[in-house]
């Protein structure tokens, strides 16, 4: 690899870097509690919550560093932060 | 080559050095202007306004801003996205860019800026010194000194070739002294918009920010590659030596003008006592050195027109014979008591076997003026270096003792 | 090389009439060099302004210290501003006053030449602006420029009934100064 001019280089190169291995604790959905409010959508610093055909959401492990926030905003309490088995 | 100023006449107008940039600036073709007005630079904006608002630079956006650090940071993402840029500006000016002129050139954005050199505050003046320009000289522009209006004109077009060039690719200042040469009026041949066309081509710039095809610029750099980052800069400096001197002769080829690339000579040959100067002074010394030269004096001007990238080897070559040179400076660094063009002559001929005396003497700062006199007293100080030593290495020439 | 220095007020168009006379001089075929005494303008203040002309092309960029010819657009700057400065034996001082030369008392062996400037001024141009009407009578005092090409330059910033007005009463100018000389 060598500098381009003035560093002009690709977009997109954080894709590459999956900075879900960061994570300690996994933030787990509860389906049956899930009432599809998009809160942890809106919050996600990540863009790791991605919604599905039937309105409800699952998380994109490959990115999600396991902040919580989403745990923490739930207002139904549907998401769980389990600790990851390494 | 000497230097060769045709005086075509009939091609020749009275002008305002001011008006005389616009004109260059226009006929360069540039696509994006920004600039904030600032004390002596106005005249150069209020022009080029005026030519935006009737219609005479085609396929051209003003962005007007609210201050200087915009004026470049909107330039910053013109360039980027292909633009050929200008802007101008001066003393405080000029300094509240200076974040913004390492991004311009560590992004490799050819910008052409003029600079109407005036001292910065505080005490505010207005006046013409170069304090201002060469508290940037770190910043990866490249810096030019004109001496006339005739040449901030032609530079202006030989500022984009040499920044535009694929084996440059950094940004340029071409320095005119405030007030001095941005508010005289003389006879200047306004630049041709068919000479300029056939001189300067289209800006192509290799990169450039467009939707469809989006690429990342001014990114993050750590550690592992900051390095060499800093040193393809230096080494686009060290092509732009030989660019200028291109970029000079070709002048020449297609205007029949040329005043040297990087510095010119003024009967230096067999001169005992060499002054160096940039700017407005030159002519000025040109004219105390016809004076001594009648008298017997064997005094001569080495003009430094290139200041950034720093000339060393062509200065080393025109000094080596001399007995004494005496480098003027309209610039300090404060805690060195030094100007900058002594300070980086004079380092430049250590490790060298050129073993010349060399004095600094600081002259002309906030607009205090430069009276044929005062470079007299100069030539007859530094004759005395020739018979005695050096006594003092670096002051004012022209301080005022009775005031402190 | 000749070098003049104008003196007026702010407003009164000393830096304009400069570059005028160094336009003016360049149609004669001289060089010229015009600049404004740099300072901070406000309408009213002493200003100064100068013009070089020459054969060869003028290097100098410092000021000018000691004037061929010096113009007053206002006599009431004398007793503000040393306008005698510097003044040469041989060299000219040229008063916009409805005085006679003989009225001022300067310390200089310059020549001193008056020119009821703010009266050809009223009569032709009616107003009180003595800029070009000075530049008409400094070319018919001195003979340095023509008096054409002074009309030429004033008709060349002027344009329409205030170019002629002008530039007629830079004719009357020249003509009551060459009858002086």
């Amino acid at each position: 690899m060598s500098i381009q001019l003035g560093g002009v280089c690709q977009p997109g190169t954080t894709r590459v870097n999956k900075t879900g291995g960061w994570r300690t604790f996994r933030p787990v959905f509860d389906y049956d509690k899930c009432i599809k409010c998009k809160l942890c959508e809106l919050l996600c610093p990540d863009m790791a919550v991605l919604p599905m055909d039937d309105g409800f959401f699952e998380f994109d492990y490959d990115y999600c560093k396991g902040c919580g926030i989403c745990a923490n905003e739930c207002p139904t309490e549907a998401i769980d932060m389990v600790l990851e088995e390494k | 080559m000497t230097v060769i100023r045709t005086l075509d006449k009939d091609k020749m107008d009275v002008a305002e050095g001011s008006y005389a940039v616009a004109h260059a600036v226009k006929v360069c073709r540039p696509n994006v202007i920004s600039a904030y007005p600032i004390t002596p630079q106005t005249h150069i904006v209020e022009d080029l306004s005026q030519f935006m608002a009737d219609g005479k630079i085609p396929n051209c956006e003003y962005i007007t801003v609210e201050s200087e650090f915009s004026a470049l940071s909107a330039l910053v993402g013109s360039a980027a996205a292909g633009a050929r840029c200008y802007s101008a500006t001066t003393s405080q000016g000029l300094e509240l860019m200076h974040e913004v002129l390492f991004n311009v050139s560590g992004m490799r954005l050819p910008i052409v800026m003029t600079i109407a050199n005036r001292a910065v505050s505080a005490p505010i003046n207005i006046w013409n010194d170069q304090q201002d320009s060469i508290s940037q000289r770190d910043t990866g522009w490249i810096q030019m000194y004109a001496e006339d209006l005739q040449e901030i004109s032609d530079m202006t077009a030989q500022a984009y070739k040499v920044a535009e060039d694929k084996d440059v690719m950094m940004p340029a200042m071409t320095c005119m002294d405030g007030f001095i040469l941005s508010h005289v009026y003389e006879p200047v041949v306004l630049l041709e918009q068919d000479l300029v066309d056939e001189y300067l081509p289209a800006y192509e710039p290799e990169y450039s920010l467009d939707p469809k095809n989006p690429l990342t610029f001014g990114a993050f750099a750590d550690p592992t590659v900051y390095t060499e980052f800093r040193y393809l800069q230096q080494q686009a400096m060290d092509n732009a030596l030989p660019k200028i001197e291109e970029a000079a002769n070709e002048f020449y080829e297609i205007f029949g003008r040329y005043y040297g690339g990087l510095i010119d000579e003024y009967e230096t040959e067999d001169a005992d006592i060499i002054l160096m100067a940039m700017g407005s002074l030159v002519g000025t010394i040109r004219d105390v050195v016809d004076k001594l030269r009648a008298k017997g004096v064997k005094v001569g001007l080495l003009k430094v027109r290139t200041f950034r990238p720093f000339p060393a080897e062509a200065i080393k070559n025109v000094i080596k014979d001399a007995k004494v040179v005496v480098a003027l400076d309209k610039n300090i660094s404060l805690g060195l008591n030094e100007g900058s063009l002594f300070t980086e002559t004079k380092a430049s001929l250590y490790n060298t076997k050129v073993d010349v005396p060399i004095v600094g003497r600081m002259i002309g700062h906030g607009g205090r003026d430069i009276p044929e006199k005062t470079i007299e007293d100069i030539v007859e100080e530094a004759k005395g270096i020739i018979s005695s030593g050096i006594n003092t290495e670096s002051k004012y020439a022209d301080l005022k003792e009775e005031l402190l | 090389m000749k070098e003049i220095r104008i003196h007026g007020r702010g407003g009164q168009g000393s830096v304009t009439a400069a570059e005028l006379l160094a336009g003016a001089a360049f149609e004669d075929g001289q060089f010229s060099q015009a600049f404004p005494a740099f300072g901070v303008e406000r309408r009213g203040a002493p200003v100064q302004a100068f013009t070089r002309i020459s054969d060869a092309p003028i290097r100098l960029r410092s000021q000018i210290y000691e004037p061929d010819y010096i113009i007053v657009q206002d006599p009431t700057l004398l007793e503000v501003v040393d306008i005698d400065s510097g003044a040469k034996d041989d060299g000219i001082i040229l008063i916009n006053s409805d005085f006679a030369p003989e009225d001022f008392d300067l310390d200089t062996n310059a020549r001193i030449m008056t020119v009821n400037a703010t009266k050809v001024a009223l009569d032709i141009i009616g107003r009180p602006i003595v800029n070009t009407v000075l530049l008409g009578a400094f070319a018919g005092a001195t003979g340095e420029v023509r008096a054409s090409s002074i009309v030429n330059a004033v008709k060349g910033r002027f344009s329409g009934k205030i170019g002629e007005k002008n530039a007629e009463a830079v004719q009357k100018a020249y003509d009551l100064m060459a009858e002086d000389k």
